[in-house]
């Protein structure tokens, strides 16, 4: 990056300027800019606005990630048995969304292929939905791993429900890694509940 | 007449470095009579006195200003102990003045900066500093440079890392940047910006406005721009930003979600992860020719790679052997083989720019670690240890880390810290916000 330098002999002691020729990049720095930059506002997937809005809905049932189904008190003001056959709600409460992994583990437990066996009947029924399905992971581990290890439990899913006769472009998947927690404390009770691979409907169609 | 000098953006500053002030001094060979080493597990700071630097009318806060930021550089090193300036008994001292060297070994300073600013008819900043050697009565270096007035946080750190190389014989790092993720809000909620700061955390400008979710940037070692991750919209891709005009695109389109982007030494490529269904395999993309070569293909996750300084190796993480682990393959691909064999799991390997080392995140027994290892793996030391401790980046120079932080707690956060390879002088970074994701700029000069 450094140009050349070149120098004057130095005769008398006097000073000399020596020219600095230089990278046209490399000088060119440290102007403090008054503008932002432009970008296009890119406005947040249908997928995210949805994980937030389960997170809300969760809230409400934050320390149960295995709630039976036809449970009360879920905070929407309905309990289960008044959820419309075949709406995003009934496919939350009846049969559950989310699956669970242990720590560094992407293999689905006989409790999350029981989960995803109940999801595959559920879409199979309702074959008007697509949906995502995100991988995450817990925030002890580091960034980009677990951006990869959250791909890895999204594609997990995704082929289980591909065995159990979904169609693939019914599918996608996505990772967010650590970068979205629905539980925020500094133990296990929160960590489990962020290894997750959650099943998101994209379009509530009637 | 005064010349006005427009500073627009692209415009760029010319520096006239001036050469050895003083002939008699420099024609004898220069001794190192004031040394640190700073190889060594213990560091004793040395004293040194930073005397004002003076300026007339309203350069005197510049010339104050100026003394600041090299005396905050050379005291954050960790290896100077800027001395007490109401202890100093001679008054400042102009360019051209030669010290009362009686005065300063009286307060038992090593060395001593002298220096001068004056704004120069044209417009321009004239710059200089003389380094002392106090007990030899000599002056060791001296320099003077031509810039526009604003600009004078850059020659405040030119100038700390001319005391800095002459001191110690190693380059500095305070000429320098750091790209950053700004994080606000609460840990379920997280908005992340991309921005950018001087080494020591002024000028903080933001590159992103926290709509789409950015991740992991990193400098281009040969010109003003960085890489990064960012989730837009559907898939997280990798995209590319001009730090200078914000300029940003694609590096290219892919079946598959991309992540973990670096770049080769010179600049030319960008080495990262591709996902493919349940793997990650690493990819060298040619930012000229946007053509692809596959680098590792196995059923694993690999990722977080960085190259050696002369371009030939690559380290790497992956969880082929079952725990994330360390790997250094050649620049092709050829001949991966694992470096890392301590307890626990290791993570985000980056190459020193010296060479010599290989920093990583460490994971063992519940806790994060920041350490380093030579690139066969051998002497590894650890640098800190705690509840959590991520992603190492390099100074320029290869003698510092920096790394963030977590902080337990829902309103907790990550913070930037840095530390020296002795393992020594832990410090905060200062930063508007949580921050995270910190990688550190060449030397911009």
């Amino acid at each position: 990056m450094v140009g050349n330098v070149s120098f004057t002999k130095l005769l008398n002691g006097g000073l000399t300027n020596a020219r600095l020729d230089r990278d046209k990049r490399a000088g060119m720095v440290h102007e403090e800019l008054s503008v932002m930059f432009k970008f296009d506002r890119v406005s947040r997937t249908a997928g995210l606005a949805t994980v937030l809005m389960l997170a809300l809905f969760l809230g409400a049932c934050a320390k149960n990630p295995n709630s039976e189904p036809g449970g009360l008190g879920l905070g929407m003001g309905q309990g289960a048995g008044t959820a419309v056959p075949g709406s995003t709600q009934d496919f939350s409460v009846n049969v559950g969304d989310r699956i669970y992994f242990i720590t560094d583990s992407t293999d689905l437990s006989a409790e999350a292929r029981a989960t995803l066996d109940k999801q595959a009947q559920w879409l199979n029924q309702y074959p008007r939905y697509t949906f995502t399905i995100e991988g995450h992971a817990d925030e002890r581990g580091t960034r980009e791993y677990n951006i990869a290890l959250g791909a890895r439990r999204a594609a997990v899913v995704h082929d289980y429900l591909a065995s159990r006769g979904i169609a693939a472009n019914r599918m996608r998947t996505i990772s967010y890694g650590k970068e979205r927690p629905v539980a925020t404390c500094d133990d296990e009770s929160c960590w489990s509940q962020n290894r997750r691979a959650v099943t998101v409907l994209s379009n509530a169609g009637t | 007449m005064i010349l006005k000098i427009a500073t627009s953006r692209a415009a760029f500053l010319a520096m006239l470095v001036a050469a050895f002030v003083g002939s008699a001094f420099v024609s004898r060979p220069a001794r190192a009579l004031v040394e640190i080493d700073i190889t060594r597990g213990s560091v004793q700071p040395l004293p040194i006195a930073i005397s004002n630097f003076v300026g007339s009318g309203q350069d005197q806060q510049l010339g104050g200003n100026i003394t600041g930021v090299i005396t905050a550089d050379l005291k954050r090193s960790g290896l100077f102990q800027p001395l007490d300036p109401s202890t100093f008994t001679q008054a400042s001292i102009g360019p051209g003045e030669t010290p009362r060297f009686a005065d300063w070994k009286v307060i038992s300073a090593q060395a001593l900066v002298t220096g001068g600013v004056a704004r120069q008819p044209d417009g321009r900043l004239r710059a200089e500093y003389r380094l002392w050697d106090v007990f030899a009565g000599q002056q060791m270096a001296g320099q003077q440079f031509f810039t526009t007035p604003d600009n004078w946080r850059r020659v405040a750190h030119i100038i700390a890392d001319a005391i800095y190389q002459r001191l110690t014989g190693e380059k500095g790092y305070f000429d320098s940047r750091v790209v950053f993720v700004d994080e606000s809000g609460p840990k379920n909620n997280r908005v992340k910006r991309l921005a950018i700061m001087d080494q020591d955390g002024a000028n903080v400008r933001y590159l992103t406005n926290g709509s789409d979710l950015v991740l992991t940037p990193r400098f281009n070692p040969s010109s003003q721009e960085i890489t990064y991750m960012a989730y837009d919209g559907a898939q997280p891709k990798v995209y590319l930003m001009d730090v200078e005009n914000g300029q940003k695109e694609l590096v290219g389109e892919f079946p598959g979600m991309t992540f973990s982007p670096r770049f080769s030494p010179d600049g030319q490529k960008i080495v990262m992860s591709l996902q493919a269904g349940n793997n990650a395999n690493l990819f060298s993309l040619d930012l000229r020719s946007r053509a692809t070569t596959r680098l590792t293909n196995d059923p694993a996750i690999d990722t977080s790679a960085s190259f050696s300084p002369d371009g030939k190796q690559i380290v790497f993480e992956s969880d082929r052997g079952g725990s994330t682990q360390l790997y250094v393959m050649n620049g092709d691909g050829s001949n991966p083989h694992r470096i890392s064999f301590g307890s626990g799991s290791y993570d985000t390997p980056v190459w020193s720019p010296r060479g010599d080392l290989v920093a990583f995140t460490r994971r063992n027994a519940g806790l994060f670690a920041i350490g380093v290892m030579k690139p066969d793996g051998s002497g590894e030391r650890i640098l800190t240890e705690g509840f959590h401790n991520e992603g190492p980046t390099w100074a320029p120079n290869g003698r510092v880390i920096m790394f963030f932080r977590d902080t337990q707690g829902t309103n907790g956060g990550p913070q930037l810290y840095t530390i020296d390879l002795t393992g020594y002088n832990e410090m905060k970074v200062p930063t508007p916000s949580f921050a995270s994701d910190p990688a550190w700029s060449p030397l911009l000069n």
